[in-house]
């Protein structure tokens, strides 16, 4: 909230500076979001009088003036307003002054060939009102070459941010409390005025939602004139933000902005029978003061009367009922609104309001007797008219709280030594009652305080949070442990090899468009947002591929010749009892170039799946899993391109990734043009090694004989799967061959209609003793005749 | 017979003049061939007496060495200037490009993410995780947010559907899903799993429905967790203050501790930064109120309010500590200078080539977290 300075002080007698006091209020809670100080905005504005006006010779809407200043000789200045006339008083700014509305230097210029030394400003141009029709024409007695700030008794403003815990602040009055009690001069409190009035109050008022409205006080003013309000109000709401709109308007506004106390006043004469706090009946309408309709329903409570609904309680009035400069009798509401209520009401109908903001936090349920006193002075002293005696119906709820303290707290909560006899100033002057036994009495506007530890941050807050001095955590004997979860160790691990790998990570939204979710969904629930930011992240994401996919799309249309993504993030899907089931998995995409074109090398070439199948297979390595038992199986699913994609499974049933060429119609709903190959790498499926495993490795010797290859050309059936080959290669003989890897795959010319040629080189080690030919030739036959089982026969 | 001198001069003279290896070898077989002139030279001594043999043998010996020294000689410089002519041809202009594999990266939200967990993990805390989607009583309600509390406002949620009609506000206020707000809700969970004494970090994503220059819908934090016997402000001071000047390698980083308010924290504690301008660029360090320095809001901090000890499930009387909370995307623009946290989530290849980390940028303490540019 926004108060002048001058505001400040009608509470709080102190000759502390802005600066002192902007500092002091961020010292103790109240964060300065901004100082308005008009002596430096407006400085070289100054009050002048334009003593001749003569045409300008060459421009048909300017003239040119003479001006007194107050100093010196009469400048000559270019003004285009056709108010300026001799004799006349306005505002002058000298050069080297700043517009304030267009942050604009005056300097001395020609203007089409005649000299300005300066320029008559508008209301706009200072920031006063929207009017620039002409120059601001000041009364006769304004006293030539005043500052202006000071002829407008502009003072500066300080715009706070007050957190929701402290409604009580949401007045200027609270605030000069707080800065009294850390030691920014001597707290004014206010002598409320006493007044009877004329006569009982001549409408009903009556509570039928005590839940809602447990208090509602209201009186009867009677001949009230209802025009401007003084200039003093006025220059007080303007500083606070609040446009000033009729007497008795701005007299609510005021007692709110001063005392974080709203307010309401309702014209008598649109009132018909008694004035009731009930339930709103679903349906039924109203138009707010901001003339907008809305639409109430059980669950609101409003101020109404015989005809309908008057004020959506603690939010807003009506513009029915609302005074206008016409009114002459009014009825004055102070009332105490349940917060919960109020908020509840406020979120389903989307209706922001300063009432609102301080109802939903808490306004002081001690304040509505002085409140409805002081507004009514102000209306009488103003507007004129007779008041008639309060009629009060309900009672505020008033709970006092008593904290037993222990000031020793604030040593071992605060972790600073604030002497007793401080503790006790500081709670008193924020309007704690401390018993001698430190049994504290805390004021009732003070919602937020609820235990011992909320007098420590008033205690701590006030005598300054900044003296607290640091105090080493206790350390742990010897060297830090290791703590990292043997997940988060295989995620840090993954995350280097792939980036060592020549991938680059990046980060994707974890939220897709509803198709994408879908198309990679594959049939499970997923999770929709209620409210999404926008259509394009709505449905929490079942893969990563969606996002990197796009991503890479983004970076093809930048002109990339490639894109090498990886992410390591979660998939979300719906667990179990309504719960969240969050995968950790590391996606994949290859896009566009995988090598460019080279002097070298020649043609750009791109990815293809075996570029996914050895990633996929690498990193599942550098994550631990055991490699040499994975087996390929199909059901890489939809999004993939069904002939070159592929799962690797450890077990029939357990999938730790999937991988492959992603399916052109993937690639078209992406817009991005293949191929283009993706990994996904279900991190959660790779089982964990045992714990609290050594770290010496097996025994192992190099053996000391060296190892011998034989190459074996087999022609196989076309769909035989080379590693159904390889594995019956190996199978042949488990001891002797160590390794059997295919090195070349031939079908064609010289390859018989449905087979294909596959040649395999295989590893033997021998032992102690070196192989004798009769065991080559055993082994090899041993080869032949497991392959044969697969349909491998030997070629020729 | 020949003169022995004129053989020599003769042969001399023809290995002298030979150009390549394969007429060299020609002469060489004309002279010391088996049947060369000087082979049979050599032959002739069987048959002299041995007074001839006594003189003519170390003469016809010299020669068979000064010859086959000689073609021995050339053969060399033959084979030199081969290899030289060879190499010359075999030049490579090496001014091309060299074949590079391609170069990856680690984002920075990540790299940050293990320096932070560096740092913490030599002050005692290990890093706990927790749900993205959470339910409401986690995000709010146990940490001091009942349904109706104004500060819920000041997050702006993603909520996710009720899952059946029955399941209204009434009934089930804390059922409801949505997307964290903050990592706080790790604190509760946490502190039900493993109980008190404990230190804490949880990093992770975090959203709120907001998105402008400075906001993205989803970002990251870390939360920070002590709860111990006598844990006080002083602590959470020296925490914050060790941890920034390890994380931005500096001893003169300055803390400016102020009141605020969070519901799940009492003391609550805003925490600004000193900074100071380098050549254009805040940066942090120094004192704030110095000339030219000034403060910078960094993180949100404080004592864990009692209540919130009490819904995860402690005694509040014996149990206290502070939490705290620091935006990760935030510390990463900090340190290593980016300006726009759009471009964090956008998976721009040249922003990542420019902003990622080599992966052998592992922080270590010894070595020192951060990764100089």
């Amino acid at each position: 909230m926004k108060f002048s300075l001058e505001w400040l002080k009608y509470f709080l007698e102190t000759d502390a500076s802005v600066a002192d006091i902007a500092a002091a209020l961020n010292r103790i809670g109240h964060e300065v979001e901004g100082i308005e100080d008009p002596a430096q905005t407006l400085a070289g504005f100054r009050v002048a009088e334009v003593l001749t006006a003569g045409p300008h010779p060459d421009a048909d809407k300017l003239q040119v003036l003479t001006v007194d200043t107050g100093d010196g000789d009469p400048l000559q200045v270019v003004c285009g307003a056709p108010n300026a006339r001799a004799g006349m008083k306005g505002v002058l700014g000298l050069p080297g002054a700043v517009v304030p509305a267009n942050g604009m230097e005056l300097r001395k210029s020609a203007i089409r060939g005649v000299e300005s030394n300066g320029m008559m400003c508008s209301v706009r141009e200072l920031e006063l009102g929207e009017e620039h029709d002409g120059i601001i024409e000041l009364p006769g007695e304004a006293i030539v070459g005043t500052s202006f700030a000071d002829y407008s008794q502009a003072s500066p403003v300080i715009d706070v941010a007050i957190t929701p815990n402290r409604p009580d602040c949401m007045g200027v009055y609270g605030i000069a409390r707080d800065l009294a009690a850390a030691g920014i001069g001597t707290f004014k409190p206010i002598d409320v005025p006493a007044i009877a009035g004329e006569g009982p109050c001549p409408v009903e008022i009556r509570v039928d939602d005590a839940q809602g409205c447990p208090a509602f006080f209201g009186r009867v003013v009677r001949g009230v004139s209802n025009g401007a309000s003084p200039d003093w109000m006025q220059r007080r709401l303007k500083a606070a933000g609040q446009r000033p709109i009729s007497a008795i308007v701005d007299i609510t506004n005021y007692l709110m902005l001063a005392f974080g106390r709203p307010a309401h006043a309702y014209d008598l004469a649109k009132l018909n029978g008694p004035v009731v706090a009930r339930r709103a009946q679903d349906g039924e309408t109203i138009e707010a003061l901001n003339e907008k309709t809305y639409t109430l329903d059980e669950t609101m409570t409003v101020i109404a009367d015989d005809n309908g609904v008057h004020d959506i309680a603690g939010i807003m009035g009506g513009e029915h009922s609302g005074v206008t400069e016409s009114t002459t009798d009014v009825l004055l509401e102070i009332a105490y609104f349940d917060p919960e209520r109020v908020g509840v009401t406020g979120r389903k109908l989307g209706l922001a309001s300063d009432a609102r903001t301080r109802f939903e936090r808490g306004v002081d349920p001690e304040f509505l007797d002085q409140g409805l006193a002081i507004l009514t002075e102000l209306i009488l002293r103003i507007c004129g008219g007779t008041a008639s005696e309060v009629v009060r119906a309900g009672e505020p709820p008033v709970e006092p709280e008593a904290i037993a303290f222990d000031p020793g707290l604030t040593l071992r909560l605060g972790g600073i030594e604030v002497a007793e006899g401080e503790q006790r100033r500081i709670l008193e002057a924020l309007d704690f009652r401390v018993g001698s036994d430190w049994q504290v009495d805390c004021p009732p506007r003070r919602h937020d305080i609820e235990g011992a530890a909320d007098l420590v941050e008033e205690v701590v807050r006030i005598h300054g949070l900044d003296r607290v001095e640091s105090v080493a955590l206790p350390r742990a004997e010897g060297v830090a442990q290791p703590t990292a979860t043997p997940l988060q160790q295989r995620e840090r691990k993954l995350r280097r090899a792939a980036a060592a790998r020549g991938l680059n990570e990046a980060i994707t939204w974890s939220f897709l468009p509803a198709a994408q979710a879908e198309h990679f969904g594959e049939g499970a629930e997923l999770w929709a947002l209620d409210n999404p930011i926008s259509e394009d992240m709505k449905v929490m994401r079942p893969s990563l591929i969606p996002g990197l996919l796009s991503a890479a799309g983004r970076n093809a249309d930048r002109g990339a010749d490639g894109s090498r993504l990886f992410e390591i993030g979660r998939r979300y899907f719906c667990g179990k009892d309504g719960a969240s089931d969050e995968k950790p998995t590391l996606g994949i995409v290859l896009a566009g170039e995988k090598s460019a074109r080279s002097w070298a090398s020649g043609k750009a070439a791109t990815f293809d799946a075996f570029d996914a199948k050895s990633e996929a297979v690498a990193l599942l390595e550098a994550a631990g899993a055991p490699v040499a038992n994975l087996m390929v199986m199909d059901g890489a699913g939809d999004q993939f391109h069904p002939g070159q994609s592929a799962t690797l499974r450890l077990g029939p049933k357990n999938v730790l990734a999937r991988f492959g060429a992603l399916h052109p119609r993937t690639l078209k709903a992406f817009d991005v043009d293949g191929p283009v190959v993706a990994v996904e790498i279900f991190l959660d499926a790779i089982p964990e090694k045992k714990k609290g495993g050594s770290f010496a490795r097996p025994a192992y010797a190099p053996p000391a004989l060296q190892a011998i290859t034989r190459d074996f050309a087999f022609l196989v059936p076309a769909d035989l799967a080379a590693n159904d080959l390889v594995k019956a290669v190996r199978g042949a003989d488990k001891k002797a061959i160590v390794d059997a890897r295919v090195f070349d795959v031939f079908a064609g010319q010289g390859v018989p209609e449905g087979k294909k040629s596959v040649a395999v080189e295989v590893v033997l080690q021998p032992g102690e003793k070196s192989f004798t030919d009769e065991e080559i030739k055993a082994i090899s036959d041993r080869i032949i005749a497991s392959a044969g089982k697969q349909g491998a026969e030997l070629r020729g | 017979m020949t003169d022995l001198s004129t053989i020599k001069n003769d042969a001399l003279q023809r290995v002298e003049e030979t150009r390549d290896a394969v007429r060299l070898e020609a002469v060489r077989v004309e002279y010391l061939g088996k049947q060369g002139s000087i082979s049979s030279l050599m032959k002739t001594l069987g048959k002299m007496t041995p007074e001839q043999r006594q003189t003519e043998a170390p003469k016809i010996q010299e020669l068979r060495a000064n010859v086959a020294d000689a073609i021995a000689a050339r053969k060399a410089e033959l084979e030199e200037a081969e290899l030289e002519q060879r190499l010359a041809s075999e030049t490579l202009d090496l001014t091309l490009p060299a074949p590079r594999p391609p170069e990856g990266s680690v984002h920075p939200v990540s790299q940050v993410m293990d320096e932070l967990a560096e740092i913490f993990a030599d002050l005692g805390f290990s890093v706990a995780t927790g749900p993205e989607i959470e339910d409401d009583w986690h995000n709010f309600t146990a940490l001091n947010m009942a349904e109706t509390h104004p500060a819920r406002a000041m997050h702006d949620t993603f909520y996710f559907p009720q899952k059946s009609a029955n399941e209204t506000l009434d009934n089930a206020p804390n059922a409801r899903m949505l997307l964290r707000t903050h990592t706080s809700p790790v604190q509760i969970r946490a502190l039900k799993e493993r109980g008190a004494p404990i230190r804490i970090i949880a990093p992770g994503r975090v959203y709120r429905s907001d998105s402008d220059a400075t906001h993205t819908p989803m970002f990251h934090q870390v939360e920070g967790l002590v709860i111990d016997r006598d844990i006080h402000l002083g602590h959470l001071k020296w925490t914050l203050e060790t941890f920034l000047k390890a994380f931005f390698e500096r001893d003169d980083i300055v803390l400016r501790l102020r009141p605020s308010y969070f519901p799940f924290t009492e003391p609550s504690v805003e925490v600004d930064v000193g900074w100071q301008d380098v050549d254009g660029r805040r940066v942090l360090g120094g004192n704030g109120d110095a000339p030219g320095h000034g403060w910078m809001e960094l993180l949100g901090s404080g004592m864990v309010n009692a209540r919130v000890i009490a819904f995860a499930g402690l005694d509040p009387d014996e149990w206290q500590g502070f939490a705290f909370g620091v935006g990760v995307d935030r510390l990463a623009m900090l340190k290593y200078g980016m300006d726009d946290l759009r471009a964090f989530f956008d998976g721009d290849q040249r922003w990542l080539d420019h902003y990622g980390f080599s992966p052998f940028d592992q922080p270590t303490l010894s070595a020192g977290v951060g990764a100089p540019a």
